[in-house]
């Protein structure tokens, strides 16, 4: 198969699964106990939080692990908007957030909380001037991601975190698709908060981090036996914290070679497709975007019948986010680039990775021109458009 | 998440395509939802000689499409007309509970052809 999905989910980096393997059966120890077992448990897990800092410049005091991306934003937003709502109730964010952001400043919304949702451009990026426009004294937290997850657009992240420091405001960003594609400097970008998580970088599922510019403190929104500084306590996930610090490590001696790597691939592949399929188009911008993020559309065909067509011919890829293909809607990233919806149901996701072989390139675009030749047989909008 | 018999019509859909002289042309959907199909009926002494259809949409509207077009192959219009859309479904060994309400139009595509046909039926009466 030629997975083709790493915004999705990578394969687990075979130098990190070593590396957790002991931390199951043979050093199983809760990092929290005094004995040996547990020492070790311990020193593991702070070697790993120095990994997961160096990969975005900050301290390791300043790093929080937690289960994801997900609980990170939650984290992140809830717990800054819950410890300053007596300074503002006005939280200012993007309209191509993850859901992780996107659902959790809605339901703040129906809690007392106003969100100003900043458009972009028809390139998918945030004008810095709408936000300096919608800042007012309510407002306490802005939360835009590094870079999208379907469109890969990579956001100006320096600037927004100026703009908050000069009116000191908290500034979050959910950083999950960029750490370990592009370099991520907590400094350089002037960010309070910062998401990661570990399995879009060849570590395991279920672990992530959290990183807490020192002196920001958020209210917890999880409550139990102080783990993590109070902010996210239960049992330290011990293997998975390892996995993370290796991960990291892999992704950050390996960055600039392999975003080299990836931007060779993905630009020739949408060379290609541009070039030999009528009617296709690339959405996002053409250079400010991930090094593996390709986001195409059709005209006249339809994401999911694509992707199927494509997993035919073993090529794993997606329509959008992998969490949007339950939902029938058009994605909300691609409607707020300003498409129609009959565009937007007709995009295809591809996000490349390292094992990817620049050989399969060839077989790929054969079979994206194959199922969309197909398809546009049997669709009656191609047909009119054809007229 | 789609059961055999559904990728099977949507990986070989049956009766892909147009009838220029159609007795009876259907078109229901809408693009903006990511669905729209349309139906064509050639109808020879009451009964459906011959079926296509074209479809824009997900694996279960080309796979409903496909479906609906052989299940009225050969029937008379009274019996097609019979075909609803859970029979639609049933025949596909079911359909993701997201996709019946959305993404099963074909059943109604059919009717519209049909309705179209009696109109021009009478019509030339």
């Amino acid at each position: 198969m030629i997975y083709m999905d790493h915004s999705a989910t990578s394969p687990v980096d075979i130098e990190v699964l070593n590396a957790m393997e002991p931390y199951f059966v043979d050093s199983y120890g809760n990092a929290s106990t005094l004995y040996s077992l547990g020492r070790e448990a311990r020193r593991a897990m702070e070697s790993s939080r120095e990994k997961v800092a160096s990969i975005i410049g900050a301290n390791t005091d300043e790093i929080i692990f937690t289960s994801g991306g997900t609980e990170s934003d939650n984290i992140a937003i809830k717990g800054i908007v819950y410890r300053f709502r007596r300074r503002g109730n006005n939280i200012i964010t993007s309209n191509i957030e993850h859901p992780a952001v996107d659902e959790t400043c809605k339901y703040l919304e129906k809690n007392g909380f106003e969100v100003t949702y900043l458009p972009v451009g028809k390139d998918g990026i945030v004008n810095t001037s709408d936000l300096e426009d919608a800042i007012s004294d309510k407002t306490i937290l802005i939360t835009i991601m590094h870079a999208n997850n379907e469109i890969g657009t990579i956001q100006p992240i320096r600037e927004i975190g100026e703009i908050a420091r000069e009116n000191k405001i908290y500034f979050h960003t959910d950083a999950v698709q960029s750490v370990g594609k592009i370099p991520v400097n907590v400094e350089e970008l002037n960010v309070d908060m910062l998401s990661l998580s570990a399995h879009k970088l060849y570590g395991p599922k279920g672990i992530g981090a959290l990183y807490i510019k020192k002196g920001v403190n958020v209210e917890p929104i999880i409550h139990g036996g102080g783990h993590e500084k109070g902010i996210r306590p239960g049992t330290e996930n011990v293997a998975g914290i390892v996995g993370l610090g290796k991960a990291c490590e892999i992704a950050e001696n390996n960055l600039e070679e392999e975003a080299q790597y990836l931007t060779t691939m993905r630009d020739e592949l949408i060379r290609r497709v541009l070039s030999e399929i009528d009617e296709s188009y690339l959405n996002g911008h053409p250079t400010k975007r991930l090094p593996n993020n390709i986001n195409f559309r059709f005209t006249g065909i339809e994401g999911e019948s694509l992707v199927l067509h494509l997993d035919s011919k073993n090529i794993a890829s997606s329509t959008g986010s992998a969490c949007s293909s339950k939902k029938l809607e058009a994605s909300h990233v691609l409607m707020a680039l300003g498409l129609e919806e009959v565009q937007a149901h007709g995009s295809l996701r591809l996000t490349l990775g390292k094992e990817n072989k620049v050989e399969d390139i060839n077989y790929v675009v054969e079979s994206i021109k194959d199922a969309v030749d197909t398809l546009r047989k049997m669709s009656p909008l191609w047909c009119q458009a054809e007229v | 998440m789609y059961s055999e018999k559904v990728m099977e019509h949507f990986s070989n859909p049956r009766n892909v395509g147009e009838i220029e002289d159609a007795d009876g042309v259907g078109t229901v959907g809408n693009p903006v939802c990511g669905d729209l199909m349309t139906i064509y009926i050639k109808v020879k002494d009451n009964i459906i000689e011959d079926i296509k259809f074209k479809t824009f949409g997900c694996g279960a509207a080309i796979a409903t499409s496909s479906m609906v077009t052989e299940m009225a192959m050969g029937k008379t219009i009274e019996e097609a007309l019979k075909i609803s859309r859970n029979d639609v479904a049933n025949e596909l060994e079911g359909l993701p509970p997201v996709k019946m309400h959305c993404s099963n139009l074909a059943a109604d595509a059919l009717k519209a052809a049909i309705d179209d046909y009696k109109k021009k039926l009478t019509a030339k009466e």
